[in-house]
């Protein structure tokens, strides 16, 4: 089985929603152009990122009759759409959130579970933690999503792992930083090390989907990526500029991997299971 | 020990130019004014905004006293010879003189300051009729030390080159091929004859960026940096001179009174909306 995937790198408007949902729906039609069967959008892609206090105004429920939903559920008709927004809860809390979006319904909402506060990120100050990781069935199979931060951390892409993921949709917002001798950010090289070893370490398949643009003197690097079981890049987006990265990903890969590299089939989460519940017992 | 500040030029340039052309086209501009002292700094901001947005609209200013160097002239002449731009040259000297007049026991600081932001009035008067933004020519090390005039040189509307040390903007203007002469010369304001930035700082740009990335970018206390090899009496002038200096990277605080007062609690980036 083959899975045509878009990777949608853009520039937003910091706090134009109406007009980062154009840009939306015009990616949309060129990804379905070249027949994609999903696309996926960066981190907080319908709000631009450092919203700050403007988080309240730019707040969107997924629902049928909401003005920016409403759109994207009638897009989700066409191919499976994977968006970045921010989510208001009924209790008027605001989260960091990806929408998965199939045949005009939506199949999953992660909430960012691991929101950045320190150096240059404030978002603990403005946002709440979302507080659950779970993968989740599509048409191509099990999949788990991630935003930025989240997969900072080694455990949350191994929770959506051991959950049944086989495909793994990252996105960020991720601003650019570390200018050295070498010819590549910081921020990227460790980003794209680290999406190339959970392709490793799971015999999975990673695509990043990470914004362009500026925020005052922020700049988003871009550079979307998708490694396949292997670990081999399949795909790379340019970097700093708006792009539509295709990538062509054979499913049928990950059975080929795994059949001479059983690593989930021999992988011990009663083990970790064990041995974390006396760690935290201490 | 070995301490890296060597920079990956295209890289930079790439981010820079992205920058400067993003936050002018944001606030509805088209253009750049750039004050040209003649010295690396401006040369590198002159060169970074024409690889923006391009030569014909970038204008660069000219603004000698009297007893300026012609040295600093003829440079930025240099500059805007090589890179194409548009220029205009407007003597400060009839601006600034009746103010030095009023007290003539004004120290040469004092000078110095009237100078810098009489050129200030004229980067923000050109800045309105050229409809160009006033980009500046701030770099971090002496943003960092605070060798810098409060509203004078300091004042732009966007800034591409205030996360880079003296040195490293100075592998910058290699990369942008800025004339060999202005790359070399002793840095200085240019305020009084014979000024130079490192006789008035006391030590070279070379230690101290190499002392400053330490304290700063790699977070290093004071001890460590001795523990590195630098002189303790140079890191206590060094780190005392940044602290008294936070005023000038700051606006100016607000007394809270209300629920939602400007600088804590009204939070919005520039960018916003656009």
């Amino acid at each position: 089985m083959q899975l045509n995937l878009a990777l949608a790198q853009i520039a937003t408007k910091l706090g134009d929603v109406r007009s980062n949902l154009e840009k939306h729906l015009d990616y949309i039609k060129e990804a379905k152009a070249q027949k994609a069967d999903l696309i996926v959008f960066p981190e907080l892609s319908l709000t631009g990122y450092v919203l700050q206090d403007l988080v309240a105004t730019v707040a969107h429920r997924p629902e049928d009759d909401d003005p920016v939903f409403g759109p994207l559920f009638k897009a989700s008709q066409n191919l499976d759409i994977v968006v970045g927004f921010v989510d208001e809860d009924a209790r008027h809390r605001f989260y960091i959130a990806s929408a998965y979006l199939s045949g005009g319904k939506v199949l999953h909402i992660h909430h960012k579970v691991y929101l950045p506060t320190y150096a240059l990120f404030d978002e603990g100050r403005f946002f709440s933690r979302g507080d659950s990781i779970r993968a989740f069935d599509t048409r191509f199979g099990r999949v788990g999503m991630l935003i930025c931060e989240d997969f900072w951390h080694a455990s949350p892409p191994y929770l959506l792992w051991m959950d049944g993921a086989d495909i793994l949709l990252l996105s960020s917002a991720s601003p650019g930083r570390g200018v050295n001798r070498h010819d590549k950010l910081e921020s990227a090289w460790w980003v794209e090390n680290v999406n190339q070893s959970y392709a490793n370490l799971f015999t999975s398949y990673v695509a990043h989907s990470n914004r362009v643009g500026y925020e005052d003197g922020l700049v988003f690097w871009g550079g979307a990526t998708v490694f396949d079981p292997k670990g081999e890049r399949i795909a790379h987006g340019p970097y700093f500029e708006e792009a539509l990265t295709m990538a062509s990903l054979d499913l049928n890969q990950i059975r080929r991997v795994r059949a001479r590299l059983p690593l989930v089939r021999d992988e011990r989460a009663d083990l970790v299971h064990k041995e974390l519940g006396r760690i935290l017992s201490k | 020990m070995n301490i890296d500040l060597t920079i990956n030029t295209d890289l930079a340039r790439k981010i820079l130019a992205g920058f400067i052309q993003s936050e002018i086209t944001r606030v509805g501009y088209t253009r750049a004014v750039i004050n040209l002292s003649g010295g690396l700094d401006s040369a590198v901001s002159c060169a970074l905004a024409v690889e923006a947005i391009g030569a014909e609209n970038v204008l660069a200013l000219r603004l000698p006293y009297k007893s300026s160097s012609p040295d600093s002239l003829e440079h930025a002449q240099w500059v805007i010879d090589q890179f194409k731009v548009q220029s205009e040259t407007i003597e400060i000297t009839d601006m600034v003189e009746p103010l030095f007049r009023l007290d003539p026991e004004m120290s040469k600081s004092r000078r110095g300051n009237i100078m810098a932001r009489a050129r200030m009035i004229f980067l923000y008067d050109q800045s309105e009729v050229f409809k160009g933004l006033p980009v500046g020519t701030s770099n971090k090390t002496e943003i960092l030390l605070g060798y810098t005039t409060m509203w004078g040189d300091m004042a732009s509307a966007v800034n591409p080159i205030g996360d880079l040390y003296k040195t490293q903007v100075r592998q910058l203007a290699h990369a942008l091929k800025i004339p060999q002469p202005i790359i070399d010369k002793p840095p200085s304001a240019d305020l009084w004859a014979g000024q130079t930035d490192e006789g008035e700082l006391g030590f070279t740009y070379e230690e101290v960026d190499r002392l400053l990335y330490l304290l700063v970018d790699r977070r290093y206390m004071r001890e460590d940096c001795i523990k590195a090899g630098f002189q303790e009496s140079f890191v206590d002038k060094v780190i005392e001179r940044i602290r008294r200096s936070q005023f000038k990277r700051m606006m100016p605080p607000i007394a809270k009174l209300s629920n939602r007062t400007i600088g804590y609690d009204f939070l919005y980036l520039r960018d916003w909306g656009t």
